[in-house]
């Protein structure tokens, strides 16, 4: 019974953890067709931005809650540093492209951030260990968890119920559906589609440096944590659909429960369920928990 | 076609030698990473048929890896002849090539990728926590013999650079006849119109598992080659980035043309040897921006440099009857 309840709490932590890190590369995928792999870069500067701020002689007398925000201003610093001249000033110029060619731009700019921040901020750990306190411990039964945890659980469902509802619930939204359904048509409606990208994809790189912004005090910052964010992101948002809040939600939590479970019951097994999982979804549903069907190439 | 063959063969056959040759007169260091550029060569040669198709596979790492460790395991057994591992790998990697390929022919573009990267991490997981396959420290490999004969001392890195050759001549030369056979001419149109091939009679899903298996056969040598070269082989030749290196050195190389293939890769492995030790922090900066310009500047690769003067661009004799 502790046993599955571990499995259960370390998989809902995780899994919450997980949608953090993946619910941007999806919105970007479901809006622009563009599978970012540089998604992991950009997950890494929001965790470094995170940490020279609350570490900065300024910031760091800031003490409670309020450091918070200061790693939440980071992530925003970062987004719109980055996301807008990205944009605006890379991927434009590559839009014509086929959807693999845009892979593997943004591949090339994962290599070229992944320098930046060892040039930046160097090749050694960083740490940013105050926030991960603020909540205290909590106990549940026989087990304890760090109480950081479950605000990142609750992080992650504000940011995911937020994202849904803006995009469902209000007329941005309804304009963002639009050119996810059909870029031209929106055009010839007079929606301008290149803000539509450009607010998608900053709004996408700011996720991701939110991601990492709250992912720093958990965890030493290294410049290789981004290679490994993104590949479990992959996993997350192939088995849930790409470009579905909704899937990446439930791909979220497919990975972490299996995990969880792995973790638990057969620790050899952590890595190689996770991408078991993604292969059998993509044997049996290509498109995805919650994706669309595709249309073959003719 | 008879001629070609002989003309291609005889070309590919003095080149050898004439690399052999030179290869005895270059430092030992050169002669390693020349041995290096030919393995890896191998794997991307196999992409760029894959991505004459469209195709783009971020786990091409999968049967490199695959290749290495059945060179590295059955050497454990004793058995070190260079010919016999390489078939081994060859043929592994063919049948496991096989098997996964009926499944993935029927995947395109990221899916594709995506399917390709999820089971190279899986066997990358199942490598990273078996004990008996080495774990994280992985498995050494004996220095290979070459049919009883046993090189010692300074000749053996030569001999095995002058075997690397004749394995990666060898398969150049039936990867540039394939290209030029039926079936390579018809993988070549399954990226411009599926529809189109298969009312000709011709089926796209057995293209691709025939074009997937060669690829994965090719990678599979090129990990044996390597795990000879090296003497040791670890989990991290089926993680992603590896596949993703491949990939990177595929769109420099371009689809169309053998030799770029190697081409592409000697300048890779020059970039990361001389930038990585002159500015360790950022050669991959460097390799990055290479690939974004590539990919603006040359979207045919280094190989498309060489084309375009005598042929018409594929694009422009694509784009009035693609339907897409």
């Amino acid at each position: 019974m502790d046993i599955a309840f571990a499995i259960f709490a370390d998989g809902i932590i995780y899994g919450a953890w997980l949608f953090l890190v993946a619910i941007g590369l999806t919105l970007v995928f479901g809006v622009m067709k563009i599978l970012n792999v540089a998604h992991g870069a950009l997950y890494a500067i929001g965790a470094y931005a995170a940490a020279t701020l609350v570490n900065s002689s300024f910031f760091g007398q800031i003490e409670g809650m309020a450091v918070l925000i200061v790693m939440l201003a980071g992530a925003v610093i970062a987004a719109l540093l980055l996301g807008p001249f990205l944009e605006r000033v890379l991927l434009r110029l590559f839009y014509e492209r086929d959807e693999i060619v845009l892979l593997l731009v943004t591949f090339g700019l994962s290599l070229i951030l992944e320098d930046l921040i060892k040039l930046i901020w160097g090749v050694y750990s960083h740490y940013v260990p105050g926030p991960y306190a603020l909540f205290g411990d909590v106990e549940i039964g026989p087990l304890f968890y760090v109480g950081y945890d479950f605000f990142i659980v609750g992080l992650a469902v504000v940011v995911g119920l937020g994202t849904y509802l803006v995009l469902n619930r209000t007329n941005v939204g309804k304009v963002v559906q639009s050119v996810i359904h059909d870029d031209e048509i929106s055009r010839a409606m007079g929606i301008n589609v290149a803000r539509v990208y450009l607010g998608a994809f900053t709004f996408g790189v700011f996720l991701a440096t939110l991601a990492g912004a709250f992912t720093a005090p958990m965890i030493a910052i290294t410049p290789t944590i981004g290679v490994n964010a993104i590949i479990l992101s992959f996993a997350v948002v192939v088995i849930g659909g790409l470009g579905s809040i909704q899937g990446a939600a439930i791909g979220a939590l497919v990975v972490g429960l299996s995990r969880a479970s792995a973790i638990n019951l057969w620790p050899e097994a952590e890595l190689f369920v996770i991408y078991a999982v993604m292969s059998l979804v993509l044997l049996v549903r290509p498109e995805g928990l919650f994706g669309q069907i595709q249309q073959r190439k003719i | 076609m008879l001629s070609l063959q002989r003309n291609v063969a005889l070309g590919a056959l003095a080149l050898t030698i004439a690399l052999a040759v030179l290869g005895a007169f270059v430092p030992e260091w050169i002669l390693y990473t020349c041995a290096l550029v030919l393995a890896k060569g191998l794997v991307v040669l196999g992409l760029c048929l894959l991505l004459r198709m469209n195709l783009v596979s971020f786990g091409q790492g999968l049967y490199y890896c695959a290749g290495a460790y059945i060179c590295g395991l059955v050497s454990q057994m004793g058995i070190s002849d260079a010919f016999f591992l390489t078939f081994l790998a060859a043929l592994g990697s063919a049948v496991v090539g096989l098997i996964l390929g009926l499944f993935l022919s029927g995947y395109r573009s990221v899916f594709f990728a995506m399917f390709n990267l999820a089971l190279s991490m899986i066997l990358y997981g199942v490598l990273l926590k078996s004990i008996s396959l080495g774990g994280s420290d992985g498995v050494g490999v004996a220095a290979p013999t070459y049919l009883g004969y046993a090189p010692d001392g300074e000749m053996r890195l030569y001999v095995f650079f002058v075997f690397a050759l004749a394995v990666a001549g060898a398969s150049s030369v039936f990867a540039f006849l394939y290209t030029k056979s039926e079936m390579g001419l018809a993988s070549a149109s399954v990226k411009d119109c599926e529809i189109r091939l298969e009312y000709l009679g011709l089926s796209v899903r057995y293209l691709i598992i025939f074009n997937f298996v060669i690829a994965s056969t090719l990678a599979g040598i090129g990990g044996a080659l390597v795990a000879m070269v090296s003497g040791h082989i670890i989990p991290e030749l089926a993680y992603w980035t590896t596949s993703g290196e491949f990939v990177f050195i595929t769109v420099l190389s371009g689809p169309n043309g053998i030799l770029s293939a190697f081409g592409a890769t000697a300048v890779f492995e020059t970039i990361r040897l001389v930038a990585g030790q002159n500015m360790p922090n950022s050669w991959q900066m460097l390799l990055g921006s290479f690939l974004l310009l590539s990919i603006l500047f040359m979207p045919n690769g280094i190989s498309g440099l060489f084309r375009r003067a005598k042929a018409p661009k594929p694009d422009a004799v694509g784009e009035g009857i693609n339907n897409d």
